[in-house]
């Protein structure tokens, strides 16, 4: 069975993540930038990857990584949640490292381990694991096309794309068009990418490394899915016991309390099976399940929890001001992101043999 | 301190000295209480060894291995879960030496005559009187949903002692024999047919004050020990994947392609999910009391449990369709053991209704859950100050 408690070294690991974004990546600021040009935060990307190397998580030693593993990652992820920030951990040291370890990228994965550069798989943050993705056209040793809908493609440096030959390959971000779009969660904006007769280098083949970069995604997205819940719930309670209606704390009115009791069940159940996916990934052993069973789980559970959110904080909660939007939008982003709560149901239909009609 | 290595000898002693296919099923259990193998965790002379809790795999997958029989748990469950631990805490030496060795090898079974009609969430409530008469005490008043009482020799008992202190205060913990005269069990049918509880009728009953457990008014503190315990024994089985009520649904969906609707499909993958989320959460909170770190997930797993029954077993029922129309049995009858996921949809169905209502409803637990994991404020307290007799009923 597997492991599905935090050892000391993941909870060392928490604190440090958590007091680096107490210190760098504040609601306020979070908020403020959402509306400029930047809106991710690259100084937090910057301690995080440079100071704290934890985007070599996942890359072997051998490439300059920690070789470390999806468990720890998913630590950073659930921190990277609480505080939805804004910074391409996912995209960059998850999806796209996975596609590269995959293709056996020694030089881009050294250059993501050390924090230098960052990068996108070019296929659409709605793609489920098993789920078809478009490719670019190869033309005389060139790429052209388009392709929408990718998540930090803004920031990236290296764009892994695939092609109409069965190829993934690296694309200089420089010699991309990528035009961000007015994307409905701030903190991971989408962007497309239009190449027109672009150099490429061939890395490996597209499909394999695209499956296993976007299953490591979905499982691992269930810890950051975690991480929402868990700010939500633990900043509606704080506010429900300070706040005061009828001369009482609106905290002690029962169905409030209800409410919040069934939504820390449900934050302790996602708890096991975020913690379950991350240790199949580690493992290897029962993964794909693990990842299902994750993804269709914690998508509704952090909508719920970012909604009730909003609701019980009442007409605050309903501010640009206020973080909870930054959740909800998060919340209801990766409701879709690595493929809906429904198409890993139908991925299990398969897996575990209870066919549709 | 008992380490593995240790039990593992002893358990060979214990095994070389009464082999279980030439020994007698009650002498074998007895040498065990009396080698401290029995529950390993509790004292010296009382059946264990003072040794890790933990450890108690030890014992019993080496005695399962060979073939020793054991005290058959489930239909001794009051017995080991609630009363043991309490007597344990709160029985005098006489009352550990007297009651605890039969309890464990189910020579004598227990019942728990605790809730009573006018008494269930708000248990501290509780109406039947217990009246000081020289060195006994009478007893008068009616408890219910007792399992067990009609096979039960013992019954741990709380009562009023004390009507003019407010309700928590007046309470008193006993042990009752269920032979004595004035003792009536009667069975209580339920909606599945069956009766696997009863009501029991307390007229005139005398217990011996030796047969109290702890002070005089300090009954309400003795029972938590017992309901917390019986909390523990509730929610936290752990379970292989399709190990509770998922299972029988998703068998008959494999075996029965002919019943399968896009509806009901949508519905069984959402709950396979839950249930199998439900079954990790359990493993989580196991791997956390192995590691004596306890986690709060305890206090809200019978919730999860009893609404995934209720939403599991009618599914099965809507998936069976014309089936479902059908019940196996309505007969009276009195189980010995009950099981959630035995028998047929339709009484799975029905007996997993209790499943949010039995142990502490769900809504009592909901507030449990706020009050002392969340920290959010209690209930406003009307009753907390008033005389039990000025109560309103």
């Amino acid at each position: 069975m597997s492991d599905l408690l935090y050892s000391e070294e993941e909870e060392a690991l928490r604190a440090a993540v958590r007091d680096l974004l107490t210190d760098h990546c504040d609601a306020a600021g979070v908020i403020a930038r959402t509306e400029t040009d930047t809106p991710h935060d690259l100084t937090a990307w910057k301690s995080l990857t440079e100071a704290m190397g934890l985007a070599g998580l996942l890359i072997p030693e051998e490439y300059g990584g920690q070789g470390a593993g999806h468990r720890e990652a998913a630590v950073v992820l659930e921190e990277l949640g609480r505080a939805v920030a804004p910074v391409p951990y996912l995209t960059s040291a998850v999806v796209a490292t996975e596609a590269l370890l995959e293709c056996a990228a020694g030089r881009t994965l050294t250059e993501l381990a050390a924090g230098r550069r960052i990068a996108a798989l070019a296929v659409g943050l709605h793609t489920a694991p098993g789920a078809a993705f478009p490719a670019v056209r190869l033309e005389n040793g060139t790429l052209s096309g388009s392709l929408t809908g990718i998540a930090d493609a803004a920031v990236a440096d290296v764009l892994l794309v695939p092609a109409d030959d069965g190829g993934l390959y690296a694309v200089r971000a420089a010699d991309a068009t990528v035009t961000p779009r007015t994307s409905l969660d701030l903190t991971r904006p989408l962007a497309d990418v239009a190449l027109d007769g672009a150099p490429g280098e061939r890395l490996g083949e597209a499909e394999p490394a695209v499956r296993r970069a976007l299953r490591t995604g979905a499982g691992l997205l269930a810890s950051e899915q975690l991480g929402l819940a868990d700010w939500t719930l633990a900043e509606t309670v704080r506010y429900l016991k300070e706040r005061k209606q009828f001369n009482r704390s609106v905290g002690g009115f029962q169905a409030l309390k209800h409410r919040l009791a069934a939504l820390w069940l449900e934050t302790a159940h996602l708890r096991a099976a975020a913690r379950g996916a991350a240790d199949a990934l580690a493992t290897g052993e029962d993964a794909d399940v693990s990842v299902a069973v994750a993804q269709a789980y914690a998508a509704p559970v952090a909508v719920h929890a970012a909604e009730e959110a909003l609701q019980l904080h009442g007409g605050i909660g309903m501010t640009w001001e206020h973080p909870v939007h930054l959740y909800l939008k998060r919340a209801k982003a990766d409701s879709i992101a690595y493929g809906t709560a429904g198409a890993h149901r139908a991925a299990l239909a398969t897996l575990v043999e209870l066919p549709a009609p | 301190m008992t380490d593995a290595a240790e039990l593992r000898q002893r358990t060979r002693d214990l095994l070389a000295a009464h082999p279980p296919a030439s020994t007698d099923r009650l002498d074998f259990l007895r040498a065990r209480f009396d080698a401290g193998l029995a529950w390993v965790h509790f004292p010296e002379g009382l059946g264990g060894l003072g040794a890790p809790r933990t450890l108690q795999p030890v014992v019993d997958t080496a005695l399962a291995a060979a073939g020793a029989p054991d005290n058959d748990p489930r239909r001794i469950g009051i017995g080991l879960g609630m009363a043991a631990p309490t007597l344990l805490k709160y029985g005098t030496d006489e009352q550990k030496q007297r009651f605890l060795r039969p309890l464990w090898t189910g020579e004598e079974v227990w019942c728990q005559l605790f809730s009573e009609p006018g008494a269930g969430s708000d248990l501290a409530a509780l109406g039947t009187r217990a009246v000081r008469d020289g060195d006994d005490w009478v007893v008068d008043g009616q408890k219910v949903w007792t399992s067990s009482a009609h096979l039960a020799r013992w019954a741990i008992l709380i009562a009023r002692t004390d009507p003019d202190l407010p309700k928590h205060r007046g309470i008193t913990y006993f042990v009752c024999d269920m032979t004595d005269p004035g003792v009536e069990v009667r069975p209580l049918r339920q909606i599945t047919g069956e009766a696997e509880f009863n009501e029991v009728f307390l007229t005139g009953v005398r217990i011996p004050d030796t047969r109290r457990l702890g002070e005089v008014g300090d009954g309400w503190r003795v029972a938590q020990t017992t309901l917390n315990n019986e909390r523990v024994a509730i929610g936290g089985r752990r379970l292989p994947r399709e190990g509770g009520m998922i299972g029988p649904v998703a068998r008959t969906w494999r075996e029965r392609p002919e019943l399968r609707t896009h509806d009901l499909h949508q519905r069984l993958l959402t709950l396979w999910v839950e249930a199998e989320v439900a079954r990790l959460t359990g493993e989580r909170l196991g791997q956390q009391l192995a590691v004596g770190h306890p986690g709060p997930e305890g206090a809200g797993m019978k919730l999860a449990f009893a609404r995934l029954n209720q939403e599991i077993s009618g599914l099965e029922v809507d998936l069976l369709g014309e089936e479902g129309l059908l019940y196996d049995d309505w007969t009276m009858r009195r189980p010995e053991l009950v099981d959630f996921t035995g028998r047929e949809a339709g009484y799975r169905y029905l007996r997993s209704k209790g499943n949010s209502i039995e142990g502490g409803t769900s809504e009592i637990l909901l507030n449990i859950v706020a009050e002392r994991v969340l920290g959010l404020p209690a209930e406003p307290r009307t009753d907390k100050d008033v005389a039990w007799k000025d109560l309103a009923r």
